[in-house]
């Protein structure tokens, strides 16, 4: 197991290694939910939730199930079906006791599942060998920072709304491209700390 | 070996305590409790919150059009949502036009049962249930038209107005691979609540069609879904003009029989058109009824009567039988069932005739 304080692996997950902007994992809802501070607020919380409960129950189920019966090869399958079910539960939830919520995040909140960060941070732990607490930090650091990323672009967003752009660069085009702004600023940060 | 199993099993481990959480999160977050279903401000339902509208009525055995079965994407389940039902959601959007969505419309499918709510539906809908039929007679008529005979169970009965149409539900068979609704006229007497007649023309690669002329049987089960339509028999003193061609003789024999059991003494003229004398059918049933009704009288017409139909008849379309038998038509209204092309043409020509627009019913087949 490394040896980092889980307070370094909770800032540099924020900023360091953000999972949008160093790892580009999670771009789809990224890029459509990004319209809005509001809504995009709420995915964030949605998925920093998420991202918090299904890297720890990913923990547990991989280090106290499948280290021990040599099934490490099923994680894929195995990370993907927690995932899918917490989303669910995690629906039914904002369904009952959030219906603006629900409303606002529509389609998005199942896409959830599917979202590419949830999935990596949970194999990033793995692959890092990361200790339970570790993890932790690591889980809530990435969900903080695909929510810095995201309502930051939804705020760029809301800025250039009414800006003339290039006829081919309207909608996805433009966002890609302030991604890759935001990303090299987001570079600067690199190499203050090593978290792998 | 080993390994396998306990692969599987540890998977399928996982899996069943995902399942079991979820199930209890479904009985428990998911569970609404009991919520009250008003429609059209008369009939109150208790029901169970939490499903989507469209399964909450078909609970109740209230039937609403539905050709996708609550996927979302057939725009056919529209209510008026008066109260509750939560937010317009955007996977209604590409079936409710906005105009639609300021009056309330909403798929039925798509909202849920989260409160109390308040519908308005088409009062007929009230009638119209799922049944399962036997089939107990294929006859065909013309080498493109098949009599079917449906019979329901004892417990069972249907309510339709003459004129009205049911939906069968084609199952998959070998050339289709997915279950279709089809609509067709009912032929029979409304007052024999048992018994459904159909008269079915066989279409090149229709699915139902198909499915009835090539692989039905007679003794097997057909499910069917009716009655609808706001096409049927209206009460009045006016004289009646019907015109048909081919099927559309369906809704129009179901008026007649209808009119027999009224014992109804309105002048009426059915004209009935086909191209030959093999495209006639029910010719004995319908001089039956004519003698029956003191004021029927039945015109068929040949457009191309062959030599061998020995036809002493009217030649012609219906068009030119209307044109030729009725000078003012103000006083009479009309009850058409046909092809577009057929039905427009006529209704063109009673509108000349002065009929008033609201006494024209028509049933367009397409």
């Amino acid at each position: 197991m490394s040896e980092i304080n889980p307070i370094v692996i909770f800032f540099a997950a924020i900023f360091t290694n953000n999972m949008i902007l160093s790892n580009f994992l999670g771009m789809c809802s990224f890029i459509a939910v990004s319209s809005e501070i509001k809504t995009s607020l709420s995915l964030g919380q949605a998925v920093t939730f998420v991202l918090t409960f299904t890297t720890l129950l990913n923990w547990m189920v991989y280090h106290w199930l499948l280290v021990p019966l040599g099934l490490e090869y099923l994680r894929f399958i195995i990370f993907i079906i927690v995932i899918a079910a917490f989303t669910q539960l995690v629906e039914m939830i904002i369904d009952r006791y959030f219906q603006s919520l629900y409303y606002a995040l529509g389609i998005f909140l199942p896409l959830i599942t599917v979202n590419c960060a949830i999935l990596g941070v949970s194999l990033f732990m793995v692959i890092r060998d990361y200790t339970l607490l570790q993890s932790m930090a690591f889980g809530v650091g990435s969900g903080l920072g695909w929510t810095l990323a995201i309502v930051t672009l939804a705020g760029i967003k809301q800025k250039i709304k009414n800006n003339p752009l290039p006829k081919g660069l309207e909608g996805a085009g433009i966002t890609l491209i302030i991604t890759g702004i935001m990303a090299l600023a987001f570079i600067g940060f690199s190499g203050i700390v090593q978290i792998q | 070996m080993n390994e396998i199993i306990i692969s599987v099993l540890s998977v399928s481990g996982i899996s069943g305590a995902l399942a079991l959480l979820l199930s209890i999160a479904n009985k428990t977050i998911g569970n609404y409790g009991e919520m009250t279903l008003i429609i059209n401000d008369e009939k109150e339902y208790k029901v169970d919150g939490g499903s989507s509208l469209l399964s909450t009525l078909v609970d109740e055995e209230i039937f609403i059009p539905s050709a996708c079965g609550g996927k979302g994407s057939c725009g056919y389940c529209k209510v008026e949502v008066l109260e509750g039902g939560g937010q317009f959601l955007p996977t209604e959007a590409g079936y409710v036009t906005p105009v639609e969505q300021k009056k309330g419309i909403r798929l039925a499918c798509q909202c849920k049962v989260k409160e109390n709510i308040k519908i308005k539906i088409p009062e007929e809908l009230f009638n119209v249930r799922q049944y399962d039929y036997k089939v107990d007679m294929l006859k065909l008529l013309t080498p493109t038209i098949m009599h079917v005979g449906l019979t329901l169970p004892e417990e069972n009965e249907i309510n339709f107005k003459p004129g009205q149409y049911i939906q069968i539900l084609t199952p998959v068979y070998k050339e289709n691979d997915e279950e279709v609704y089809r609509a067709y006229s009912v032929a029979s007497n409304p007052v024999d609540k048992h018994k459904v007649e159909l008269f079915l023309g066989y279409m090149q690669d229709g699915k139902c069609s198909t499915y009835i002329h090539k692989y039905l049987k007679e003794g097997d089960k057909l499910t069917v879904v009716g009655p609808f339509g706001d096409f049927h028999y209206h009460e009045s003193d006016r004289e009646i003009v019907m015109a048909a061609i081919g099927t559309g003789m369906a809704p129009i024999m179901s008026i007649l029989k209808h009119m027999v059991e009224i014992k109804s003494e309105r002048k009426a003229t059915f004209y009935f058109g086909a191209r030959t004398g093999e495209d006639l059918f029910m010719m004995d049933e319908l001089r039956e009824i004519e003698a029956k009704l003191p004021n029927f009288t039945f015109m068929p017409c040949l457009s191309r009567p062959r030599p061998e139909d020995n036809w002493t008849g009217e030649k012609g379309r219906v068009t030119d039988l209307i044109e030729k038998y009725i000078t003012d038509a103000s006083n009479m209204e009309a009850y058409l069932c046909g092809s577009p092309v057929m039905i427009d043409g006529v209704v063109d020509l009673l509108r000349q005739k002065k009929m008033a627009e609201e006494h024209i019913y028509y049933d367009k087949f397409e």
